[in-house]
């Protein structure tokens, strides 16, 4: 419903002030105005641009949210740039578009936007986007317009609710238009937007419902519907916070099974505590970074074409290990544990002389990005979804390796009692070989998801070699579910605590949990069972 | 007999070295870590050093003579700091050394300098609540760096729900303790303060930015103070950016992400969000055009950045140069009398003053940040801001001010009991 009075109020507040007059009516100097040391006057301009009906509008405003407009040096041009390899600038005339060729780094400076400005400046830019084909960007400019809560836009989301077909935008539109009653003079009006706003989960919503109810200057009656209406918003906030709490735990458990998958398979089934599991992860993560390096242009399809070559390469480095140092020291688990450990730390210091001691940057792909919002109010993030049936896949994968196929039989085989399946005619060495090889390729696939979530840098593993341990340990050497379950159920119980303790007191309380349970069943929640095991 | 015979020769080559070293050349001692996990930020700040020293030698040197760098390796280790201190000042004789970054290592070496009478520019934002007679702080404390970062969000961005977010050590621990008096005493309630700390290299943020997003959905506007170290902000940011709480939402203004930090990651996810230092590489100023030239000349590398400590030992060294010019000499007791007073150019094209209790003056900027991983200043004191020692917000250390000019000559001097509680003031 639209209010007469509202609309009368707000026409005053719109009608713009005489000092804009001051920079001139045509397009050239209103951009020109946008060159100036105060951002209420860059705002002042920039409204006064975003209703011209000129070409370039559109691109001045982008380049300006985006910090792409500069003025150049010397005779204070307003001018696009594109910042070219190498340092310097490429410039285009902002108001003409003419092409004013390249300057060096120090030839144009910035014209800054700061963060109140560039939220009004969005507010601006999507209320020209309310017109274009694509409705979900007709609604994602609503969306722009509600946060930048500027009233001036409410008349012209006003015109577009009167021809707008779709249905989802037309609820958007109206939504926006009780936010902003919500903020209304006249009681009756703002009485009936604090009462339709109590399932409204914006932030922007409740926080001026938040106003309301501390507002001692306003009616009772107001004050208890905003409180009433606020109470509600709180109870379907809190009924989605448990299912977003197990989400967390389930996705940082999913991590942990990505990184002690590999170990777990070295480890349980060979018996080889194998230190520089954490670097094979990391040159994982690497090999994501030098596919992006290699191929920037199929930013999109880099983590496809990662895994592969993460599960290669780590996978060679793995075997490498295995032939080089390991196979000399089976059976001498405290000896394997040195000399892994001084390999771990030979790889570090490769990578950090190839690479530099910096962190690489990894880019995100679009498609991971951003959140799923379920419904309004719980939404999860992309990355961490797709990490988690990722460990999932991952994890499905290695199990039909070690059940269904020729290697998997010779590994159980193996694992069960070596010398046995030597005189059964499975030779021995070449199993070695290619268990380390798989367990180290996995781990190079953790190092991929894990490239995502964290820095990509030379101590990458070191972060996740206990946890890895731990997992294992607490799932039961060898046993693949085994790691799977305690993999998730430490991520989950390290989530549950971590509101009430603290980051650092959870992960305390979950090492002395494990630290008790160990004690009670010293082979885990899964031991394996048999005589080879006993023995 | 023999033994004799080697302390004597010991002796003698000792003083021949010494000799031979003082009339040729001034030493000076370069205590950065190579190697380790401080290496990242700590090698440029040796190179700063390097390249400022060939400057001064292209320049015609200092007193007539050459400079001359010893640099050695503490390799992020803090005992080991301490004992390379020790032999950088008793060993090689060095007249003046720059180095450190992190608190715990410039806690090792205060005893060092303070028995051998050495000379140290600290060139890093810290904590305060220290002032040595050896030590010159060229680093921002609190009241330069982490209070106006404050007042900022308080009066331009309008905050006032206030989230503490920190690494679990000395530095965010004290920041946060002040910083929690100060916005009391500005009528802060302690409902609207949420202070979280998380260990080093935290990677898992999702929790904690669940937490913050509902601690700032609560009606009023909610900006985060953030004191996490490093490696632990990457993941951080990219957390808040995806579970779509943007900088015009709810703002974290950090005092340890620079342009060097940025340099290594996608700073897509952080544009808008805020960094408090006293200089950035993006300064509008021809003594930063200048000094950005001769950095990336020096160290051959066009990605290369330049950041606030570099600017601190950029200001440190002709602090220190101009302090031995006026003195005449090297001598450490006579430095630190002649250094009190001297002023030099920034990089931001004001002055920086050292003040009697061994901080400087700075401007204090607010940058935000781009997605070319610089900071675009959106703020800046007017003026520049006197480092204070020993911060006004603390019950402890209100009463207490150093002065390092007779007839004071003090670094904790309680102005209420009129006592001076000597060095190890705690």
């Amino acid at each position: 419903m639209i209010n007469l009075k509202t609309l009368v109020v707000l026409a005053v507040v719109t009608i713009p002030s005489p000092s804009i007059a001051a920079f001139g009516d045509d397009f050239e100097s209103v951009v020109n105005a946008l060159n100036t040391r105060s951002f209420d006057d860059k705002l002042e301009a920039a409204s006064r641009l975003a209703t011209m009906d000129h070409e370039r509008v559109d691109v001045v405003l982008q380049a300006l949210i985006d910090g792409k407009l500069y003025k150049k040096k010397g005779d204070d041009t307003v001018v696009v740039v594109v910042s070219l390899e190498g340092g310097g600038h490429q410039l285009t005339d902002a108001a003409s578009g003419e092409d004013l060729g390249k300057v060096g780094r120090r030839g144009a400076k910035k014209i800054s936007v700061n963060n109140k400005l560039r939220r009004q400046l969005k507010g601006l830019f999507a209320s020209r986007q309310l017109n274009v084909d694509d409705p979900q960007a007709r609604i994602a400019a609503v969306q722009a317009i509600i946060n930048a809560g500027d009233v001036s836009l409410r008349e012209i989301l006003l015109e577009r609710r009167e021809v707008e077909s779709v249905e989802d935008v037309q609820d958007a539109i109206d939504v926006a238009m009780v936010v902003f009653d919500l903020d209304s003079k006249d009681q009756a009006t703002k009485l009936a937007a604090i009462q339709a706003s109590a399932d409204n989960l914006d932030s922007n919503v409740r926080m001026k419902l938040t106003a309301v109810v501390s507002d001692q200057s306003l009616d009772q009656e107001l004050r208890d519907a905003a409180a009433s209406s606020l109470a509600n918003i709180e109870g379907l906030v809190e009924r989605y916070r448990w299912i977003e709490t197990l989400f967390f735990g389930l996705s940082l458990g999913s991590i942990l099974v990505l990184a002690a998958i590999g170990l777990s398979i070295t480890f349980g089934v060979m018996g080889v505590i194998n230190m520089a599991h954490g670097e094979l992860i990391m040159l994982g993560a690497y090999t994501t970074y030098v596919v992006q390096t290699l191929f920037p242009d199929a930013l999109e399809y880099s983590l496809l074409i990662a895994i592969p070559a993460a599960f290669i390469v780590s996978g060679l480095v793995g075997i490498a290990i295995e032939r080089g140092v390991i196979r000399f020291l089976y059976g001498r688990p405290l000896e394997t544990l040195l000399a892994t450990f001084g390999v771990s730390l030979i790889l570090q210091q490769a990578v950090r002389s190839i690479f530099s001691p910096l962190n690489r940057a990894v880019a995100t792909p679009e498609w991971m990005s951003g959140s799923l919002e379920i419904v309004q109010g719980l939404s999860i993030t992309y990355n961490r979804l797709y990490i988690f049936f990722f460990a999932l896949l991952v994890f499905a994968t290695l199990l039909t390796i070690l059940q269904r196929t020729r290697l998997g039989l010779e590994v159980r085989a193996v694992t069960q009692n070596r010398a046995m399946a030597q005189a059964m005619g499975i030779r021995n060495t070449r199993v070695d070989i290619l268990t380390f090889g798989l367990g180290a390729g996995i781990a190079g696939v953790a190092g991929v998801a894990l490239s995502q979530l964290t820095n990509v840098g030379p101590n990458l593993g070191q972060g996740y070699i206990v946890d890895s341990f731990m997992v294992v340990v607490f799932g039961g050497v060898g046993n693949l579910w085994g790691t799977l379950v305690a993999g998730l159920s430490l991520g989950v119980v390290n989530k549950v605590l971590e509101p009430a303790a603290g980051a650092v007191v959870a992960k305390i309380l979950v090492l002395v949990f494990i630290i008790l349970f160990i004690q009670k069943r010293p082979r885990g929640l899964f031991p394996q069972k048999g005589r080879a095991v006993e023995s | 007999m023999f033994r004799q015979l080697t302390k004597v020769c010991a002796v003698v080559v000792l003083s021949f070295s010494a000799t031979w070293a003082a009339a040729d050349t001034i030493k000076v001692g370069v205590l950065h870590s190579l190697s380790g996990t401080m290496a990242i930020s700590e090698t440029t700040l040796k190179d700063t050093i390097l390249m400022m020293i060939e400057e001064q030698n292209t320049a015609g040197g200092l007193l007539g003579k050459k400079l001359e760098a010893v640099v050695v390796d503490p390799a992020s280790n803090w005992p080991l700091f301490a004992e390379k201190a020790r032999e950088l000042i008793e060993k090689e004789k060095v007249d003046v050394v720059f180095g450190c970054w992190t608190s715990v290592s410039r806690k090792s070496v205060l005893p060092v300098f303070e028995e051998l009478n050495g000379l140290l520019f600290y060139p890093v934002q810290y904590e305060g609540e220290e002032s040595s007679k050896n030590v010159f702080y060229t680093g921002a404390a609190p009241n330069q760096q982490a209070i106006p970062a404050v007042d900022y969000l308080m009066n331009e961005v309008g905050a006032e729900r206030w989230v503490l977010a920190g690494t679990d050590y000395v530095y965010p621990r004290t920041t946060n303790k002040i910083l929690k008096a100060y916005l009391k005493a500005k009528g802060v309630t302690d409902k609207d303060i949420m202070i979280n700390y998380t260990p080093f290299g935290h990677a898992d943020w999702q929790s904690i930015v669940a937490d913050i997003k509902k601690f700032g959905s609560a009606g009023k506007k909610t900006a985060v103070v953030s004191t996490i170290n490093g490696d632990a902000n990457v993941p951080f940011y990219k957390e808040l950016g995806n579970q779509g709480v943007s900088a015009e939402d709810i703002p974290v203004i950090a005092f340890s992400v620079g342009e060097e930090e940025l340099s290594g990651i996608d700073a897509g996810p952080l544009v808008g969000h805020l960094a408090a230092w006293n200089y950035f590489m993006s300064v509008d100023a021809e003594v930063n055009d200048d000094f950005i030239d001769s950095w990336l000349e020096f160290i051959d590398d066009e990605d290369r950045v330049t950041n606030d400590p570099m600017e601190a030992h950029y200001i440190g060294f002709k602090m220190w140069v101009e302090a031995v010019k006026k003195a005449g000499t090297t001598d450490s007791s006579q430095v630190q009398d002649a250094i009190i007073g001297v002023a030099v150019p920034n990089l931001s094209g004001g002055l920086a003053t050292m003040m009697p209790n061994h901080h400087i003056t700075k401007p204090v900027l607010i940058g935000e940040i781009q997605d070319d991983g610089q900071f675009d200043t959106v703020w800046q004191t007017p003026g520049t801001v006197p480092g204070d020692a020993w911060s006004d917000f603390l019950p402890g250390s209100m009463d207490i001010t150093a002065d390092w000019q007779a007839p004071l000559s003090c670094g904790n001097y309680n102005v209420k009991s009129g006592a001076c509680s000597g060095q190890n003031y705690e």
